[in-house]
Formats: structure tokens, C-alpha cells, sequence
């Protein structure tokens, strides 16, 4: 192999390491000029245990007759925002999703605005649409509702766009050569392969607003953020036990109820 | 082609009935529910107005506090990277040790169980008590962003190690490697581009988040623009905005690139 | 290179396997493996041959405990693995090389990364991470690719290879322990008529260069009356034949796998 008295090996050439090399160093030099330059008080880091030991003690007893006067409705209010906003986040991504899917609308321009709807819905976030919609439609549930549903389209649409496109094209020529109009294309032949992506996307989706509406209302958006935002400011640490318990509840309940369903339909 | 013409002449497909129902019960559900949380469209024209006149006045946004912006964003960057080195760094062997396919269920159980608490609170929650735990800043949002990375890239990395090829472990342990070196050699080969993918979506997602915290005092831009939210200061937040939204397009851009660099 | 191993191996006693009534029962009263024993030393081919769910691989992975056994002995060149654990026993199975029906390559490592996967026993965790082995690992390593003919694939990716070239690989893999024993678990299995014979001249020959006592279990007795000295039928966990390949009759092959029709 060589005229050397012994091979060589190695596992990376030289420009891989030096890339891999590069990268590394990359990365250390960032996180050691952050660790550098962000304000963080080392007295504060070494207290937090003694501070959060203090937090709980003063959560304990949680103050569960809160619960019907308090709490109970803005529960529901979070669970139906969550509902409601998935449900129009559905409607309004499919529509999305299709122009997104560059085997099915094979205008690139098109292609093109629909990413931009997509990403742009994502590319923000939850608690930011938040904000904009209570500045837009006041605060309560229905800004509340229209966040989740604009936040989620671009969750739901592109990965749809993406089962879309995934479609086998063999069962689509065949309709299309047969002569099939558009619209019955899309329903026998597209629809029945992304229907299950497409339900798992969704409940997915409702997994995550169910969490995400319990915190909207910490900026006035509806539902039980507002609750917990209320008992903070007035230092009520045991009623904030109490609705962290709640949520901490229905987060568990929707994602066991998510995975059963889940189950069933794929 | 006769299957073709049999289709439009008859109906070859049934009607599925349980799927109408379905439709019909959240079309009744979607109504109930907009009952309740008072959502009508009456409602939602008068907004339409407000968000013409909120978006009349944040054209053109005000890049004229630029060097509050730029603070603020290396801050929100600086909070990234910390809380994505640690977040990555204890997630690793976090998710390593609930692969209930490596290990015992007394080791995976206590992961597990931490993973899913990690998870089950929304980052703000977690930044809320960072913040009355540590006080305002940014260590609030850095130690908000680790447990939120521990959730995300913990779960996902153990999900990927339960699905490998156990072969190679076999035959690693049957030649009488020590259990690390059986990890390094059979275990992450077959999961690190898995590994290096979550990583640089959950640094993505941390840069996102990252301006969130900041809402509820755990540092970053985030407070920045709720202040000017409440100051009605439209202009600014526009600025604020369009520098988020071009700070997390530029970090998938170098994600991907970096990501190359790996394959 | 030789002479090392020579100076070695004068040094060290035969090389042996010796299994002294081994059972195994997954459930109690069931057992698996009924009171097992044989002896294999020096350079001697043993092929075990049975019918499927007769327990061979069960067996073949009670020797180095990969599935522990409910009782008995296994001595491997006279030191006795079965009661050994932790850390002693993974030096013990260093001693044990093992070649695998579906070749239990890592798919996304290199063919030279895979051959070195027979030193970690050996080497510390640091320098398996690092990927420096030591020199003469890796003079050995070369020298032994080139021996079956893989020169050419050092540094391809182990899923880029056929069949045949992965279980040489898998060899090449358990010989770089320099074990005291070498169990093959099916090696042709997976493989077609033709490789299966290439796979079989391999290991015998490698396992006589390096003068390692082997031990094949096999479904094809064929293959194993023409590669090996020695045979051992397995029968419901039992042993009922145990000799050279000339003595296996018809009535044998009967009494093992059942039926007759098979036969002509």
C-alpha cells in the first residue's frame, strides 16, 4: 500500500477533518463568547436552589376548593380554544397544504406563496401571535382561538404538503389518464393516501395547542393562562399549584387520549 | 379503460357514513364552541378594522434604536447557544439511558419519567418559575430552554436508539467491549445523523423560544418587544419582528449547511 | 508477524473448549439444552448440525454467556467462564470469537472500522473514541483483509458490500480478537449456494493458519461432512451423534432431523 513499514489508516480524510475540525471550533468559540458576555449572576444560580425549595413551600397546600370558583372554566375555555383554533388551523391549512404540494399545483409561484404562508406562520411564535391578535381583537378567547388556528396552519399545512407529495403517482396517472375531472383526482386519488398523515398531523397538532393554549393567556389571550397570570401577580402560590396541577392534568389526559386514537385510526 | 367509465356511471366508491358523521359532529362542535368563548363574527369585522390600523402603523418600522435591537439580539443568540450546548450535552445520555432496549427498566424508568415532566410544561411555565427561582435575566431563559431541549431532543433520541438494529450490539458484546465503547461503535453510528438532525432543529426551536421568554423577564428580545407592544410603539415591534423572523431564516440556513458537513 | 503469534502461542496452553453438562430452560422444567457435554481442542473443525429450535444458537451463546445458562460449566482454554461476570467475563469473551448468521456488521461504519471492532475488547474506551488503535492492531487488521481478498474495500462502508464480503468481513472481525475459540452461529445461512462454500473454505482455513479450534453450527450437513473433522448432532436439546463425518449414517441423520424422505 505504501513503501512506509507500516499502513496507514485513518477515518476521516484531512479536508473532513478539517471541516469536522472547523465546525467544533466553531461551536466553542460561540458558546465560550456567550458564556462570556451573557449577564448571568453566579450568586443567583447558587441561590436558585434555596429560592425554587422556597417556591414549592409556598405552593404547599395546594388550594384545591379554588378549583370550581376558579379554575374549572377557564379549563374548558383552554380545551375548546385548543379545539376550535386546531379545527380552523385544518380548514384553512388544507387549501394551504395543496398549493404547497409541487406534485399536485404545478405552478411554481403558487409553490412559492404557499411556503411563505407556511413559514412564516411558524417562523413566529405562539405567544408573539398572541400578542398581535389581543392588540388586533381585544383581549379574551377569540384572539386567543385565531392565534392557535394561524400558528398551527403552518404546522398542519406543510407537513401535509409533504405527505402530498409523497403520494405514489401510479393509482394519480391512472385516474388522470382515465379522465377523471380535477377534484375527483384529488378525493380518489390523493385524499385516500394522505388521509391517515393527514389525521395523525392534526391530532398531533391538537396535542400541542391544548399545551400551548394553557399559556396564551398569560398575555391576555383567553383560557387558564389568565388564571395563572392573576394568582402570580397577587402571590397566590398555592392556587398557581393548583392550576399547574390542571394543566399538567389535561396535558397528560390529551396525550393519552391522542395516542389511543392514534392506534386506532393508523 | 372500461373501469373508468364504470366509475363515472355508478358509484364504485361507498358512502362512508361514520366519516360524515364525523364531519357533521365537528361542524356541530365548532359551532358550540364558538358559542361558548363568545367568538362571533361580528367580533371578528370590528377586529379586522383595529388590524388594518395595527398594521397601517407598523409601516414603516422604526430600525432607528438599532443598537437596543442588536443587544438584544445577541443576547436572545447568546441564550441559544448556552441553553443548546447544555440542553444537547445532558440529552444525550439522558435519551441514552431511557432506550429501553439497552437497559433495565430501573435505569429507563426514572429517565423517562423526567423526560415527560421536561415535556409536559410549556417553556413558559418553566420560565415563569426560572424567573421567581433565579430572578429576571438571562439565566432564567437559559435553564428554561435546557429542560425544554432535555424534553424534545431526550424523547426523540431515545425513540431513535429503541428502533436500531441490535445485531451489531451482539456482536460487540459478544467479543468483550466494554458496555461505552458498545455504545460508541454499535449504538451511535446508527443514530448520530438522527442526533445531529434533532440537535440543530431543537437550536432552531431554542432561537425561536428564545425570543418568547423574554415575555415573562427570562431575557432576550423577547422583553424588549412586549414593551413595545404595551407602549403601542408598533413601529419598533415591526422592526423587532422582521429581525427575529431574518435571525431564525439565517440559523436554518447555517443549520443546513452545517448538517452537510456531518452526512 | 507469524513468529510473534508462534512465540505466543508456545508460551500459552492449547487453546480448548470444553462444556460440562449444560443446561438451559427459558422456562423451568422445559429445558432447551439437556445436559450437553463435549470437548473441542486444538485444531479441530466441529460442525453441530439439528433441526431448527433444536437449540444450536442457544448453545453457541451460552458458551460465552450471551444468554446465561441455568447450569453447568463452560472452560474456555481451561479458565472457567460460567461463573464469571462484569468485567472478567468480558476479558473472558475476548478469548471467544464469533461469527454471525446475518454478519452483525455496524451498516454505517467502514469495512476497516468493523475489523477493529474485534480489538475493543482490548483497547480503552478513550482510544475507541478517538479511533487510534495501536499499530500492530492495525498491520494485523490489513494483513488479514488482504488474506480473504478485501484489500481493495478498506475503506468502504460495510453496507455497500455483498453478502459474501460482509461475512468475511464478520470473520476477519472475530479473528482480530485472536480468540481461543471461534463460534459460528449459521454463517452461510443468509448467503447462496456458492458464497456458502467460498465462507465455509474461509473459515476453516483462517482457523487453521492461526491453528483456533472452530466451531460451526450448521443446517447443512453436506457443507459440514465436507469442511469439517468432526460432528455433533443435536437432537431435542440432547446430543446423539458425536464423531467424524465418515460415521454419520442415514439412521443418524433420522434419528436427528426426523423422517426419511428428505434423505434421497
Amino acid at each position: 500500500m505504501t513503501t512506509a513499514d507500516h499502513y496507514r489508516w485513518q477515518r476521516f480524510t484531512p479536508r473532513e477533518r478539517l471541516a469536522r475540525f472547523a465546525v467544533f471550533l466553531g461551536f466553542a468559540v460561540a458558546l465560550a463568547a456567550s458564556m462570556r458576555t451573557v449577564e448571568v449572576i453566579p450568586e443567583f444560580l447558587y441561590d436558585a436552589p434555596t429560592q425554587v425549595l422556597d417556591l414549592f413551600k409556598r405552593m404547599w397546600p395546594i388550594e384545591y376548593s379554588y378549583y370550581p370558583e376558579g379554575v374549572h372554566h377557564a379549563l374548558v375555555e383552554t380545551l375548546h380554544i385548543a379545539s376550535l383554533g386546531t379545527l380552523l388551523a385544518i380548514v384553512m391549512a388544507i387549501p394551504v397544504g395543496i398549493l404547497g404540494a409541487s406534485n399536485i399545483v404545478r405552478v411554481p409561484a403558487l409553490n412559492w406563496l404557499a411556503k411563505l404562508i407556511l413559514v412564516s406562520s411558524r417562523s413566529v411564535n405562539t405567544l408573539v401571535w398572541a400578542l398581535l391578535f389581543v392588540a388586533v381583537f381585544g383581549p379574551g378567547a377569540l384572539a386567543g382561538t385565531i392565534c392557535i388556528a394561524f400558528r398551527s396552519i403552518g404546522f398542519v399545512g406543510k407537513l401535509f404538503a409533504e405527505a402530498l407529495e409523497e403520494c405514489d403517482p401510479g393509482p394519480i396517472e391512472a385516474l388522470t389518464a382515465a379522465g377523471a375531472p380535477w377534484p375527483s383526482v384529488f378525493l380518489k386519488g390523493f385524499w385516500p393516501q394522505a388521509a391517515p398523515a393527514f389525521w395523525g398531523i392534526a391530532l398531533f397538532r391538537w396535542d400541542i395547542n391544548v399545551r400551548e393554549s394553557a399559556v396564551i393567556g398569560l398575555v391576555g389571550a383567553g383560557g387558564i393562562g389568565m388564571v395563572l397570570d392573576t394568582a402570580m401577580n397577587l402571590f397566590h402560590w398555592d392556587r398557581v399549584a393548583l392550576v399547574l396541577l390542571s394543566i399538567f392534568s389535561v396535558v397528560i389526559i390529551a396525550e393519552l387520549v391522542v395516542t389511543n386514537i392514534r392506534k386506532r385510526i393508523i | 379503460m372500461s373501469g373508468a367509465e364504470a366509475f363515472c356511471r355508478e358509484r364504485p366508491f361507498k358512502v362512508n357514513w361514520p366519516v360524515r358523521c364525523a364531519w357533521f359532529a365537528a361542524i356541530l362542535y365548532a359551532l358550540y364552541a364558538a358559542n361558548y368563548l363568545d367568538v362571533s363574527w361580528a367580533r371578528f369585522v370590528v377586529g379586522l378594522g383595529n388590524g388594518a390600523t395595527f398594521l397601517a402603523e407598523m409601516v414603516p418600522p422604526d430600525f432607528s434604536r438599532w443598537q437596543l435591537l442588536i443587544d438584544n439580539l445577541i443576547e436572545t443568540v447568546e441564550i441559544a447557544i448556552i441553553a443548546s450546548a447544555f440542553g444537547v450535552l445532558f440529552s444525550l445520555p439522558i435519551g441514552l439511558l431511557a432506550a429501553r432496549n439497552l437497559l433495565p427498566s430501573w435505569v429507563t424508568w426514572p429517565a423517562r419519567t423526567f423526560i415527560a415532566l421536561c415535556r409536559s410544561f410549556h417553556p413558559v411555565i418553566f420560565a415563569i418559575l426560572f424567573v421567581k427561582a433565579v430572578g429576571f435575566g438571562p439565566l432564567a431563559g437559559i435553564l428554561t430552554l435546557v429542560f425544554a431541549s432535555i424534553g424534545f431532543i431526550g424523547k426523540l433520541f431515545a425513540e431513535a436508539i429503541e428502533e436500531i438494529s441490535l445485531k451489531p450490539v451482539e456482536a460487540l458484546r459478544a467479543s468483550g467491549a466494554p458496555f461505552i465503547s458498545v455504545i460508541i461503535y454499535a449504538v451511535l453510528p446508527q443514530v448520530l445523523n438522527r442526533f445531529i438532525g434533532f440537535a440543530s432543529y431543537q437550536f432552531d426551536a431554542n432561537l425561536r423560544n428564545s425570543t418568547m421568554v423574554g415575555i415573562v423577564g427570562a431575557g432576550g428580545i423577547g422583553g424588549t418587544m412586549f414593551a413595545a407592544f404595551q407602549r403601542f410603539d408598533y413601529d419598533f415591534l415591526a422592526a423587532i419582528l422582521l429581525s427575529i423572523i431574518g435571525l431564525v431564516m439565517l440559523s436554518e440556513f447555517i443549520s443546513i449547511r452545517i448538517k452537510r458537513v456531518f452526512q | 508477524m507469524t513468529t510473534r503469534t508462534g512465540n505466543a502461542l508456545a508460551a500459552q496452553p492449547e487453546r480448548s473448549l470444553r462444556v460440562e453438562h449444560l443446561v438451559k430452560a427459558y422456562q423451568p422444567g422445559k429445558p432447551v439444552l439437556n445436559d450437553i457435554s463435549f470437548e473441542v481442542r486444538g485444531q479441530n473443525s466441529v460442525a453441530i448440525i439439528g433441526p431448527s429450535g433444536t437449540g444450536k444458537s442457544t448453545l453457541i451463546r451460552c458458551v460465552n454467556k450471551l444468554i446465561p445458562p441455568t447450569s453447568g460449566a463452560v472452560f474456555v482454554s481451561g479458565e472457567n467462564i460460567s461463573r464469571l461476570s462484569g468485567r472478567a467475563l468480558r476479558h473472558a469473551r475476548r478469548k471467544i470469537g464469533m461469527v454471525f448468521q446475518e454478519f452483525n456488521l455496524v451498516e454505517r461504519l467502514t469495512v476497516m472500522e468493523n475489523v477493529l471492532c474485534g480489538r475493543l475488547g482490548y483497547v480503552s474506551v478513550w482510544q475507541a473514541w478517538r479511533r487510534t488503535y495501536p499499530q500492530d492492531d492495525i498491520d494485523r487488521a490489513f494483513a488479514l483483509l488482504e488474506s480473504i481478498g478485501l484489500a481493495d474495500f478498506v475503506h468502504q462502508r460495510a453496507d455497500s458490500l455483498s453478502g459474501g464480503q460482509r461475512q468475511r468481513v464478520g470473520i476477519a472481525r472475530a479473528i482480530m480478537q485472536e480468540p481461543h475459540v471461534l463460534l459460528a452461529d449459521e454463517p452461510t445461512s443468509s448467503l447462496d449456494p456458492k458464497t456458502s462454500v467460498e465462507i465455509m473454505e474461509v473459515l476453516v482455513q483462517l482457523s487453521e493458519v492461526h491453528r483456533i479450534p472452530l466451531i460451526i453450527n450448521i443446517h447443512d450437513v453436506e457443507l459440514a461432512r465436507r469442511f469439517t473433522s468432526r460432528i455433533i448432532g443435536l437432537s431435542q436439546g440432547g446430543i446423539v451423534f458425536d464423531g467424524p463425518p465418515a460415521e454419520l449414517s442415514n439412521d443418524h441423520l433420522k434419528t436427528i432431523y426426523g423422517g426419511e424422505a428428505w434423505l434421497q
